[in-house]
C-alpha cells in the first residue's frame, strides 16, 4: 500500500513535468516558426544551410543580427516577468501581484526615464546603457520600499495591494510625466518610444546582461520553493518550520524588482505577462510553488515568444511593439480567467 | 523531553503585555491544556514556547537547555507547532502537504526515506485514499488530520496546537484527541490551547488556566473546580464527578 501511494505521487509529479516539458518543445519549436517568420521570408532549407556555415550573407545578417537577438531577447525577458509575477504573488499571497499591478515596471520606467534625461549631465554617463539599467532599478526599489512600507501598515490584503499598485502607478506616473516636460526633443522621443514595450532593441550585450540575471534568477527561486511552500501556509507556521518569513519576502522581491528593472529598461513596460503567465501555469500546475516557478519560466518564454511573433506578423511589414499586444492578449485572458475562477 | 517554563513575559510592539510570570513545566507524555478566555494569552504563550515570538524576560528550557541555544533547524524538529487556522490554504495536495513537514530534513529534494515518512504518516491517519486531492476541497476534520500529519513528518518530540478542534464536530472532535491521546502514550509532549473545558478535562493530564496574560492556577484535575471556572469564564458552573472524569456543566 505504501509503495502505492508513492507511484501515485510519482505519477502526479511526471503528469507536472510534462508540462514543463512540452511548453520547452512548444517553445523550441516556436523559435524556429518565429526565425522564419517577418517581413523578409526565410525558409527553413535556409535555416539549415546557415546551421551548416552556408547560406546568403543577407540571410546570415537578418537571422544573426535581428532575428535570433530578438528570439532569444523574447524568450529572457518572458522568463523573467513570469518568474517576477509568479514569486510576488508567493510572496505576497497575492494573486493580483505582478511587477505591472505593483507598479513596479512603471516606477523602474520613470527610473529609466531618469537615466534617459538626466544620465548625460552624471559623472557615470560613461556607462550608459547601464547607467539607464541602473536608475531603472532605482526606480523599482523606490516603488517596492513603498509596496513594503504600505503591506507593513496594512498587511498583504488583495484590496491594499491593488490599492497599493494604483498609487505607485499613478505617482510614477506623474514622474514619468514631469521628466517628459523637462526632456528636450530627441530625450522625449526615447522616452515615449522606449515606454511601449518593444524586444526591437534587442542586442547582443543586452542579451548577456539578461542571461546574467535570468538563469542566476530562475536557480535562485527553484532553491527558495521550499521556503515558498512554507510561506503560503502562512507566517507563524513558516516561522516554526525555520523560515524567515520577513527575509525571504524581502530578499525574493528585491530580487524580482531588480528582474523587472532589467527587463524594463532594456525593453520598455511589458505588461501582464507577470500577471497572467503564472495564472495560467496554475491551471495546469496546481498551486505547487515547484511547478508553478519552473512553468511560469518556460511558459512565460512560449508566450511573450509568441505575442511577440504575431506582433511582428500582424499588420507586416510594420512591427508592433510587443508591449501594446500583451495587453490587448493579457486583459481579456485575465479577465476570461477571473470569471472562471468566481473568486481571487 | 522536559519543558521547563520559569517566569516568563511577553508584550506586544504596542507595549501591552500579553503574558506576565508564566511558570509551568512538562514531561514526556503529559498532554497539558491551555484554558482562559479569548485575548488571554493562550496563542501567545504557544507562540513563546517556539520562539515564533520572543519572550521579555524568563527562560524556556527543553531538557535544561535554554530554546535560544538551538539552531533554528533543529529546533524544528524537537518541536511542531499547527497553527489555530492557516492564513491562507494553499493548493497543495495531500502528500505535498505532508512532505512540506519534512523541511527540517529535506536539503534540496526529498529523500526516498522522507517519502516513506510521508507514506506511513498517511497511512496512520487513514489520508491514503486523499493522497492526490488537493488541500482546499477537504472538509475542515479531513484538514486538520492533514495538519496533524505535516506537524508528525516533523518527528517532533512536543507538539504545539492552537485550537485544534474548534470549528469541527463532535465526532471529529474525538477523533482528533483520541489521536493526540495516542501520540502522548508514544512518549511525546502536547501541549495545546482549547475552549472546550469538557474535552481538556477528559483528554489532557494537566491544565494550565490563564486570565489575562496571567497564570491563574495549574495543576491535575483539581484545578476544575466551580470557583475557578467562574473566575476565569465569569460563568457559574456546576463539577460533576461520574466514572473518575469530571463533567464541567454551565449552571
Amino acid at each position: 500500500m505504501h509503495s502505492d501511494t508513492i507511484t501515485l505521487y510519482k505519477k502526479y509529479r511526471s503528469g507536472k513535468r510534462r508540462f514543463i516539458l512540452i511548453t520547452f518543445l512548444l517553445l523550441t519549436l516556436l523559435c524556429f516558426i518565429a526565425l522564419m517568420t517577418g517581413s523578409h521570408s526565410i525558409g527553413y532549407e535556409e535555416i539549415l544551410q546557415l546551421i551548416q556555415g552556408e547560406g546568403m550573407e543577407l540571410t546570415r545578417q537578418i537571422i544573426f543580427n535581428i532575428r535570433l537577438p530578438r528570439i532569444i531577447g523574447a524568450t529572457l525577458t518572458g522568463a523573467l516577468l513570469s518568474l517576477s509575477g509568479a514569486v510576488m504573488q508567493i510572496v505576497l499571497r497575492n494573486p493580483l501581484a505582478s511587477p505591472y499591478t505593483l507598479g513596479i515596471s512603471n516606477a523602474a520606467a520613470c527610473g529609466a526615464a531618469c537615466g534617459i534625461v538626466f544620465s548625460g549631465y552624471a559623472p557615470f554617463s560613461l556607462i550608459t546603457p547601464y547607467s539607464i539599467t541602473l536608475s531603472a532599478f532605482v526606480g523599482s526599489l523606490i516603488g517596492l520600499t513603498i509596496i513594503l512600507f504600505i503591506i507593513r501598515l496594512k498587511q498583504a490584503s488583495v484590496e491594499t495591494i491593488v490599492l497599493s499598485g494604483i498609487i505607485i502607478n499613478a505617482l510614477f506616473g506623474a514622474g514619468i510625466a514631469v521628466i517628459q516636460y523637462l526632456a528636450d526633443n530627441i530625450q522625449l522621443a526615447s522616452i515615449v518610444f522606449w515606454n511601449f514595450g518593444d524586444l526591437g532593441r534587442s542586442d547582443w550585450n543586452k542579451l548577456i546582461s539578461l542571461s546574467i540575471v535570468t538563469l542566476p534568477a530562475i536557480v535562485y527561486f527553484y532553491l527558495k520553493r521550499w521556503d515558498y511552500k512554507a510561506l503560503s501556509a502562512g507566517d507563524d507556521y513558516a516561522k516554526s518550520i525555520g523560515v524567515t518569513p520577513q527575509h525571504t519576502r524581502i530578499i525574493s522581491m528585491v530580487i524580482t524588482s531588480l528582474c523587472t528593472a532589467v527587463a524594463v529598461s532594456f525593453f520598455g513596460v511589458i505588461a501582464f505577462v507577470g500577471l497572467v503567465v503564472p495564472h495560467i501555469v496554475q491551471k495546469f500546475t496546481g498551486a505547487n510553488e515547484e511547478f508553478l516557478i519552473l512553468g511560469s519560466a518556460t511558459f512565460g518564454s512560449m508566450f511573450l515568444l509568441l505575442c511577440d511573433t504575431v506582433a511582428r506578423a500582424i499588420i507586416a511589414p510594420v512591427i508592433l511593439p510587443v508591449g501594446i499586444l500583451t495587453s490587448f492578449i493579457g486583459v481579456p485572458l485575465f479577465l476570461f480567467l477571473l470569471i472562471r475562477k468566481k473568486t481571487i | 523531553m522536559k519543558l521547563h517554563v520559569n517566569n516568563i513575559s511577553f508584550a506586544y510592539k504596542n507595549g501591552t503585555p500579553a503574558l506576565q510570570n508564566i511558570t509551568f513545566h512538562t514531561h514526556e507524555g503529559d498532554i497539558l491544556a491551555i484554558v482562559g478566555q479569548n485575548g488571554s494569552g493562550k496563542s501567545t504563550l504557544l507562540k513563546c514556547l517556539n520562539r515564533i515570538l520572543k519572550i521579555k524576560t524568563g527562560s524556556i528550557m527543553i531538557d535544561n537547555t535554554p530554546i535560544q541555544s538551538f539552531a533554528t533547524n533543529y529546533l524544528s524538529r524537537i518541536i511542531a507547532y499547527i497553527p489555530q487556522t492557516e492564513e491562507y490554504i494553499p493548493g497543495l495536495n495531500v502528500f505535498d502537504t505532508v512532505l512540506l513537514g519534512r523541511k527540517p530534513y529535506i536539503r534540496h529534494t526529498p529523500t526516498p526515506q522522507d517519502l516513506e515518512t510521508v507514506t506511513q504518516l498517511l497511512n496512520r491517519l487513514e489520508l491514503e485514499k486523499i493522497a492526490m486531492r488537493n488541500l482546499n476541497t477537504l472538509s475542515g476534520g479531513q484538514q486538520q488530520r492533514v495538519f496533524i500529519a505535516r506537524a508528525l513528518a516533523q518527528q517532533p518530540k512536543i507538539l504545539l496546537l492552537d485550537e485544534p478542534i474548534a470549528n469541527l464536530d463532535i465526532n471529529k472532535q474525538m477523533q482528533v484527541m483520541k489521536l493526540l491521546q495516542q501520540l502522548t502514550e508514544e512518549g511525546m509532549t502536547i501541549i495545546l490551547t482549547i475552549h472546550d473545558i469538557n474535552m481538556a478535562a477528559r483528554f489532557c493530564n494537566k491544565a494550565l488556566m490563564l486570565k489575562l496574560g496571567e497564570l491563574f492556577a495549574s495543576g491535575r484535575d483539581s484545578v476544575y473546580t466551580p470557583e475557578n471556572i467562574q473566575t476565569l469564564y465569569d460563568t457559574q458552573v456546576d463539577i460533576l464527578h461520574h466514572n473518575n472524569r469530571i463533567y464541567v456543566i454551565p449552571k
